[in-house]
């Protein structure tokens, strides 16, 4: 009798203290998960209650898309280009915000800022700079790199993607990498310079390996902010000129909400998932493996 | 010796005071631009404004439905926080006191679920609102903004209530504390810094977000404020005067925000980023 009190007082506490919590991650993030594995075997079409199931031809399809294909190539690189630029950047400032020079709150509240802002706006805002603002610069002091409209040719259109992300990001990194350097231990820095160990080398040789946790979150951070990336996609280049800049993001929504093939789309997206799963998951091995004790 | 300190000093400012103007050149554009009449933008928006004009922001105020789309991001910013909050620390209290294994095992689930993006679950969320006739509503907008963010709420506050002694809750128990009166009373005050943490960086990612609401909302009356801002925008593209206008009403919520709580925003972030 006890027991069976015990046990009731249990399932009383758990409804009462995780049922809401569990109740609403489960309806609104697994059952969309799941649910988006079973579309990617059907023929849904974005209307209708009822779909047959149709095996894996939205696989096939998905695989011989080449638009699909194409704008994951363009994804990886815009990957490597923001996160290597970002990080590099982001892991400067830091650097030279952690030196205890005046004023470097201001510098970083100032270099944060961009953060605070969602991209479609952060788009907005650099679209007028570089069709309106850039342009008018160009002509006015004859500036051959100004002188057409980034956004309009798809390799500058490119260029301008991966401008306006490392600008946004790197303030958020360098949050990352300040917190690294500042929780360093004294001692070591006072050793390494002692043993002469100054500049690059101190850069390269202490704080680095000692800042390696710093680097598995920014990087990871990164990777992930960059595969995803719609917002400013949309608002600054809409994927053009001809589709040029669409990243896969885009292409997802795309193919799911404009060409209406919403089965081929849940299945790129889940085959996007599994990719940046992969490589987040090797990328977070590799960096952990070269994180050592001060 | 000193010499060398002085000049670096020197070099450190005129780097970061250079790349700060880089930085910030872009708003600088904006607001310059938003005082101008269209005319004198297209003409050199470089130039200062020849007076100042604010015609640019009475029209978008009034087009972008300002107050309206203000309000909605409000609310669903506010109320949703509210209850993740709310629930997460009822949640994670509980998750971290007891060590049953079905808390165990939503636990992990949860943490793991961290890792899906939002357009893996993008297309059966639209669906399954929609069925459920859920669109055009912003209680429901809230109610995936609190499943999104509930997992990383308790991932937070699991940690963070493991750390607190449990000798406090034991002695508020012989006292004929419940086990609500022990997590309100108790265990929510000690919470404080980890729940800044944790609003701060939910009101930037739900004020901020653009792509659930555009797959959910489509009405007017119901969009929030970065929605409003992209179709007024998509509306009026060739007009700058409005385009910087609506820009600038955009971000000053968020800016003043900013200034205000600078010092709180920046370590909340600092602190969320490394969990």
């Amino acid at each position: 009798m006890k027991k069976k009190n015990k046990a009731l007082k249990n399932t009383m506490s758990f409804l009462v203290f995780a049922g809401p919590a569990v109740l609403v991650f489960f309806a609104v993030i697994l059952v969309a998960f799941f649910n988006g594995i079973q579309l990617t075997f059907t023929d849904w079409n974005g209307l209708s209650d009822s779909y047959q199931y149709i095996g894996l031809t939205n696989y096939a399809n998905a695989l011989s898309d080449t638009a699909f294909w194409d704008s994951l190539g363009r994804t990886f690189k815009y990957v490597v280009c923001v996160v290597a630029f970002t990080n590099i950047i982001a892991f400067l400032i830091a650097f030279f915000l952690t030196r205890g020079y005046k004023g470097q709150g201001i510098f970083r509240v100032a270099f944060f800022t961009p953060n605070l802002i969602g991209g479609v706006v952060l788009g907005i805002v650099w679209k007028f700079v570089f069709s309106q603002v850039f342009t008018q610069i160009g002509s006015k002091y004859g500036m051959a790199l100004f002188k057409n409209n980034w956004l309009s040719t798809p390799d500058s259109a490119f260029i301008a993607l991966v401008v306006v992300a490392v600008w946004q990001l790197a303030g958020y990194l360098m949050l990352i990498y300040m917190a690294g350097i500042i929780s360093l231990p004294k001692e070591v820095q006072e050793a390494a310079r002692l043993d002469g160990a100054v500049g690059w080398k101190n850069i390269r040789h202490i704080v680095i390996p000692l800042i390696m946790p710093s680097v598995t979150i920014a990087v990871f951070m990164s990777i992930k902010t960059a595969f995803m990336a719609y917002d400013v996609n949309l608002a600054l280049t809409n994927g053009g000129p001809f589709q040029s800049t669409e990243l896969v993001a885009m292409r997802v929504y795309n193919e799911a909400f404009q060409a209406e093939n919403y089965g081929v789309g849940q299945t790129e997206a889940l085959i996007l998932f599994a990719i940046v799963a992969v490589i987040s998951i090797i990328q977070v091995i590799l960096t952990k493996s070269k994180e050592v004790e001060a | 010796m000193k010499k060398k300190k002085t000049w670096r000093k020197v070099g450190f400012y005129i780097c970061f005071i250079l790349l700060l103007c880089v930085f910030l050149y872009p708003f600088y554009l904006v607001v310059l631009n938003s005082l101008k009449t269209n005319k004198e933008v297209i003409l050199d928006a470089l130039a200062l404004p020849q007076g100042l004009n604010f015609e640019g922001y009475t029209k978008a105020f009034e087009r972008m439905n300002y107050f309206q789309s203000f309000a909605n991001s409000l609310i669903v910013t506010v109320g949703s926080i509210v209850l993740i909050v709310l629930i997460s620390a009822m949640c994670a209290h509980l998750f971290a006191r007891k060590n049953w294994k079905i808390n165990k095992i939503i636990f992990m689930i949860m943490v793991a679920s961290m890792i899906i993006p939002f357009q893996t679950i993008m297309i059966p969320v639209v669906k399954n609102f929609s069925a459920l006739n859920l669109t055009d509503n912003l209680f429901a907008v809230m109610v995936f903004y609190m499943g999104a963010h509930v997992s990383m709420a308790v991932f937070m506050y699991h940690g963070f209530i493991k750390n607190i002694p449990f000798e406090l809750e034991e002695a508020a128990t012989i006292d004929g504390c419940g086990q609500m009166g022990i997590l309100f009373k108790v265990v929510f005050p000690m919470l404080k810094p980890i729940t800044s943490t944790i609003v701060i960086m939910d009101v930037l990612a739900i004020w901020n977000d653009f792509l659930l609401p555009y797959i959910l909302l489509y009405k007017d009356s119901l969009k929030t404020l970065p929605l409003m801002t992209f179709s007024f925008v998509g509306q009026y593209s060739t007009d700058y005067s409005l385009v910087t206008s609506a820009l600038v009403l955009t971000m000053i919520p968020v800016i003043i925000l900013y200034l205000l709580l600078q010092k709180q925003i920046i370590e909340g972030v600092s602190q969320g980023a490394i969990k």
